[in-house]
């Protein structure tokens, strides 16, 4: 089972201290670097460019930890030296406790072999082999046996749901079919680790989408640590089990989506996620009432009447034990009822759309817009967690442009 | 009109200097050239032989079914190349088209053997890259009967001085476009191999040169092409063939004879283009 809590989190890989820089001669700039010098004097005094500046952070186990930042931050530079395709200048790289910037080069061969994949932005497949090929080309590199590796590619092919077109060419196949071969790819070899470069940045708004939530459905079934860059908030927002926000080759937040959107450290962060839409951000439970009042579904009219009268409001929300949610109980009906003698089951309304706490705003919006009543909001017990009226919604939407 | 300025500095000795260098090769290497020249001329005689020992109509079927390959199974090439070379036989110049034919193909092989690793070499390492560039400059502005002189000079008379010189002559673009179809491999393709552990060989072999290879076959089809047109100017120093007939039609002013030699060069020329080029499509 997976830890929820983060104390209880193991950690994968550990970056302390990562420092890049670009240039024949880096002690000088390391050595400005350790003055406290910034990039662009670094770059002004020694014509050298610092790509990464002191990086240090931790990914957990199982997590997707997203790079995010504006083009030319040092995102894909950090994450081609976590395979050292970039060779950092200086600072440790901690994986299960291996510190790969000092690998020799045989145990890089067997760390890039085994433990870690790479998803690429322009897909970056073997235009004159087949798609099986091309997907068990890390197990040739490795030196396992066709057939073997035949067999593991079909796996991976059908893992990523493109099972019959192992023969295809890459031309032959849409840009998200040509990365969902990408993704085959690094399964493939069943490494921990899968480092994934801007993997749906080419791919048109729509295929990025889908390919998103078919990453994370496929995260849950293999369950790898997954570094992943982007400088796209919203696909940051979406994936990121924590996202590290860089500035000019720094780190300048790392947290949770909420923990940036809500508490940003700087004003840089600030800036950032100002225009982010916050109705995909939040969901249900951050925009929900307390459960009040409910009424029991056994009790009689007049006690709902009496609630709504105290509370000012024209409907209530009757539940049976435990909190378990039955219906929605109106004024008018209530009123009727108490003429007729009649009971509460007899004018419950079990017709109300319900959400679940983790809907996002922007499918509750129309939801609400249009309505007077309220929204339950019910856990996977049936069980009534809070209450979402219009005004609450566009509270915390406008609470968050600030 | 008798200016004599250029005169107030002495000749510096360039062509005295290149002299000595190729006598001092000739003193010191001379066992090398003879067995350079021992194996090339075993080579080209087997290939020749060969090629006049089958019969002229197998060779034609077989130049016609190579077109078909090449071309998916289409007609149209292998009958174009059949009428042409039934022509050349029908000139009644089959020997000395077997004889072109054998010297091109001898020339180019050598000429690719020693081409591509080159190449290769030149496209992983700048310092290669930086000494090759400007010696592949000298070679393809240097007018190519210069070439002629040296390998009379280590060869004397004969096929193998001209294959020598076609060799030489060939060569350049091969290397050059190795190296570049290498390097214009896409950076996210290497990086898929390394970072999936490839080591250099197998980064090689498995990417770079599949990737490149139609750009490489671009230049093994410039190579074989200007080998072709080499071996002709080579006849100049005893190579035999069709450039021979050539030669003689000039020395004589024998149209008819040069007219037909030119043109069944022209044929096998076509030949070898539309062979190479269709081989580049079908992928190699």
């Amino acid at each position: 089972m997976e830890d929820t809590d983060n104390d209880n989190k193991k950690i994968k890989l550990e970056v302390r201290n990562l420092v890049k820089v670009f240039g024949p001669k880096p002690e000088k700039a390391l050595a400005l670097l350790d003055e406290g010098k910034s990039k662009t004097e670094i770059l002004e005094a020694t014509q050298q460019n610092v790509a990464l500046n002191n990086v240090s952070f931790d990914v957990y186990e199982g997590e997707i930890f997203v790079l995010m930042g504006l083009s030319g931050c040092g995102k894909s530079t950090l994450l081609r030296c976590l395979n050292r395709l970039v060779e950092p200048t200086s600072g440790s790289i901690l994986v299960d406790g291996d510190n790969i910037p000092e690998m020799d080069e045989e145990e890089l061969l067997n760390f890039r072999r085994h433990r870690v994949g790479m998803v690429f932005q322009s897909f970056a497949l073997l235009p004159h082999r087949c798609i099986l090929d091309n997907v068990a080309f890390p197990l040739e590199i490795q030196g396992i046996s066709q057939e073997e590796r035949h067999e593991k590619a079909e796996k991976a092919i059908g893992l990523v749901g493109l099972a019959g077109y192992e023969n295809s060419l890459p031309s032959e196949l849409s840009g998200g079919m040509q990365q969902r071969v990408g993704l085959a790819r690094a399964l493939a070899g069943d490494n921990d680790i899968l480092l994934m470069d801007e993997a749906f940045s080419a791919l048109d708004p729509l295929i990025r989408r889908e390919m998103q939530d078919e990453l994370l459905d496929l995260q849950e079934r293999v369950n790898k640590t997954i570094i992943f860059v982007s400088h796209d908030l919203d696909e940051a927002l979406k994936l990121g089990d924590r996202i590290a926000l860089m500035k000019d080759g720094c780190v300048v937040q790392v947290g949770t989506a909420e923990d940036i959107l809500t508490n940003p450290e700087t004003k840089y962060v600030e800036k950032f996620v100002e225009d982010v839409d916050m109705a995909k951000v939040l969901s249900a439970k951050d925009v929900m009432k307390r459960p009040e009042p409910l009424v029991s579904v056994t009790s009689g009219p007049n006690n709902a009447l009496h609630l709504m009268e105290e509370y000012g409001i024209s409907s209530v929300f009757a539940v049976s034990k435990h909190r378990k949610y039955e219906g929605l109980i109106l004024v008018d009906d209530a009123t009727e009822a108490k003429k007729k003698g009649l009971g509460l089951e007899d004018i419950i309304k079990r017709d109300i759309p319900a959400v679940s706490p983790d809907t996002p705003v922007s499918e509750i919006m129309p939801l609400v817009a249009d309505s007077a009543i309220p929204i339950p909001v019910l856990d996977d017990e049936g069980k009534i967690k809070g209450i979402i009226i219009k005004g609450s919604v566009l509270a915390a939407l406008s609470r968050m442009e600030v | 009109m008798a200016d004599k300025s250029y005169a107030i500095f002495p000749k510096i000795p360039l062509g005295d200097g290149v002299e000595y260098i190729v006598d001092w090769i000739d003193t010191w290497f001379g066992w090398l050239l003879d067995a350079v020249n021992y194996i090339l001329d075993i080579f080209v005689s087997a290939i020749q032989d060969l090629l006049l020992f089958i019969p002229s109509l197998i060779i034609i079927l077989l130049f016609a079914a190579a077109g078909w390959y090449v071309t998916n199974r289409d007609w149209k090439m292998p009958v174009l190349i059949a009428l042409g070379l039934l022509l050349i036989q029908n000139m009644r110049l089959w020997p000395e088209a077997m004889e072109t034919l054998a010297l091109v193909i001898t020339a180019a092989f050598v000429a690719l053997i020693i081409a591509i690793p080159t190449g290769i070499a030149a496209s992983r390492n700048e310092t290669v890259e930086q000494i090759v560039k400007p010696v592949l400059d000298f070679m393809q502005t240097m007018p190519s009967f210069v070439y002629l002189i040296p390998a009379v000079i280590f060869f004397g008379l004969g096929d193998v001085p001209g294959i020598i010189a076609t060799v030489i002559f060939a060569m350049p673009p091969a290397i050059r476009l190795t190296n570049l179809g290498i390097r214009q491999v896409p950076r996210e393709l290497n990086e898929v191999a390394d970072s999936f552990g490839a080591t250099p060989n197998q980064k090689l072999f498995k990417v770079q040169l599949p990737v490149a290879l139609p750009t490489i076959m671009a230049g093994i089809n410039q190579c074989i092409m200007l080998a072709l047109s080499m071996t002709v100017i080579a006849s100049m120093i005893g190579a035999g063939g069709l450039g021979l007939n050539v030669l003689i039609g000039i020395q004589r002013v024998d149209i008819g004879m040069g007219f037909e030699a030119g043109l069944a060069i022209v044929i096998i020329a076509i030949i070898l283009d539309r062979l190479s080029q269709n081989l580049i499509k079908t992928g190699g």
